[in-house]
């Protein structure tokens, strides 16, 4: 129960800093993604169902704020969190390669389907400039701060663990 | 370490394809009936807006704090400069002012009316820009309540920003006109010729915007001022948008298009003013 209610302040708290903090430390006009950092790191550490859900909320708070069409983040989301929740099975604490790598990966793919399914549909077809201008930026930066709220997140994660270890004992 | 998921087995393959179906439906419902998730919308909104308006205030307030620390030898030397600048704009001042008092008296004469300056406006205060990159849409901190309507004008400066496309209870979204789907008819101020003024991605870092379906007759030059046009059924007629420069003769050789330097600053954008005039939408008789 306090994990829920952990989480959904992380993504309240996340989505307030990525709208309003983080457009003034843009690096080459774009904006790092800490929800995906979020949503990255719970499905790693906790498995399939907290990153599903996770994703969905997610998706679903963009959608209702700087979306025009509801449920295209959330899908996006959704299915991010979904596929990383296996990534659990490799799981390991002391591991901060793997989580990066799979923020990299996420970004990436999203930046993809965002790309086919708001810009492709229009008739855009220069996927070289959008991949130059947007993606790869974006990629980079997100993880680069993803290394450090991956580390803030993980720290949260294990304190929750061992509060609910010590109620459990 | 790792938690048992739920004691029930249920497949997660079986709520993603469940979570998939609900997403689907919302996008068709959004996309079918525009205004029907609206409410859910503006409930967000203004459970949201209240928190980025902190946030900003005391953002703004600590890097107000740094800026005056480190720009303090700045402002001493410009201080100066400006004191001598002010000398010399008082003398041109009170020939304008004199200009004025005679342009009046000829404008009675003509009984010209200002035809685009008076429109009303109200200032808001931009709250958040779109994390997406992809977009260039923003939301100021003035909304239904405040009167803002959708398709309401927005301006800073002199210059056209852009226009409403959403409106809450207290908050409102801008689509600016360097965005990649804004669409702009334009006119040039000097010749009557119209043309198109798109949004282009690509061109957003040079801070350009592409006009395209000048006449081939047109004589444009570089510099020429491009307002909003009379054709367009959502901005008012004779904003400036911006200077037009590089125009050349299409491919096709039959229109001619080149670029346009917008005439507000879209990089620091704080103020904006929206004009609570709505144009008069084509209605057809009953």
């Amino acid at each position: 129960m306090i994990r829920v209610l952990v989480t959904l302040i992380q993504i309240l708290i996340c989505f307030l800093l990525q709208s309003t903090v983080f457009p003034s430390f843009e690096l080459a006009n774009v904006v790092p993604d800490l929800l995906m950092i979020l949503v990255v790191t719970v499905a790693y550490t906790r498995g399939i169902f907290p990153g599903m859900f996770t994703g969905l909320v997610c998706g679903l708070l963009l959608d209702c704020t700087i979306g025009d069409v509801i449920g295209i983040y959330g899908i996006l989301y959704m299915f991010i969190g979904y596929f990383n929740g296996y990534a659990n099975k490799i799981y390991d604490k002391e591991d901060y390669t793997i989580p990066l790598l799979l923020i990299a990966a996420s970004e990436f793919i999203y930046c993809f389907f965002y790309y086919v399914a708001e810009f492709l549909l229009r008739g855009r077809l220069k996927l070289g400039f959008y991949a130059y201008r947007i993606m790869l930026p974006r990629v980079i930066y997100t993880v680069l701060v993803g290394i450090l709220f991956y580390k803030l997140f993980h720290m949260i994660h294990l304190g929750l663990t061992k509060l609910s270890n010590k109620e459990g004992s | 370490m790792r938690r048992k998921t739920p004691k029930i087995s249920i497949q997660p393959k079986h709520v993603l394809t469940f979570c998939t179906v609900i997403c689907l439906i919302l996008i068709f419902l959004s996309f079918r009936y525009e205004t029907l998730l609206s409410p859910v919308k503006t409930a967000v909104g203004s459970i949201v807006t209240p928190m980025q308006k902190g946030i900003n205030t005391f953002g703004s307030y600590i890097s107000d704090k740094l800026d005056t620390l480190a720009n303090m030898r700045d402002l001493i030397d410009e201080n100066e400069k400006l004191k001598s600048q002010i000398e010399s704009l008082k003398v041109e001042n009170s020939i304008l002012i004199q200009d004025r008092y005679e342009l009046d008296g000829l404008r009675r004469l003509y009984e010209v009316d200002q035809k685009y300056a008076d429109y009303p406006k109200v200032a808001a205060r931009v709250i958040s820009r779109d994390s997406n990159s992809f977009y260039n849409v923003f939301t100021i901190d003035k909304g239904a309540e405040d009167g803002i309507k959708v398709d309401m004008n927005v301006l800073a400066g002199n210059g056209l920003v852009g226009i409403v496309t959403e409106v809450g209870k207290n908050y409102s979204k801008v689509r600016s006109i360097i965005d990649d789907a804004s669409y702009v008819s334009g006119m040039f101020l000097k010749t009557s010729d119209t043309c198109d003024v798109k949004g282009d991605l690509q061109l957003l870092d040079e801070g350009v915007i592409r006009i395209e379906a000048i006449s081939m007759n047109a004589d444009i030059k570089d510099g020429y001022e491009v307002v909003t046009s009379h054709i367009s059924n959502k901005y008012l007629q004779g904003i400036l948008i911006g200077y037009a420069y590089d125009i050349e003769v299409d491919s096709s050789n039959l229109a001619k298009s080149g670029y346009l330097r917008p005439a507000v600053d879209f990089e620091h954008l704080e103020e904006v003013l929206i004009i609570t005039t709505l144009k008069e939408k084509l209605e057809k008789a009953e």
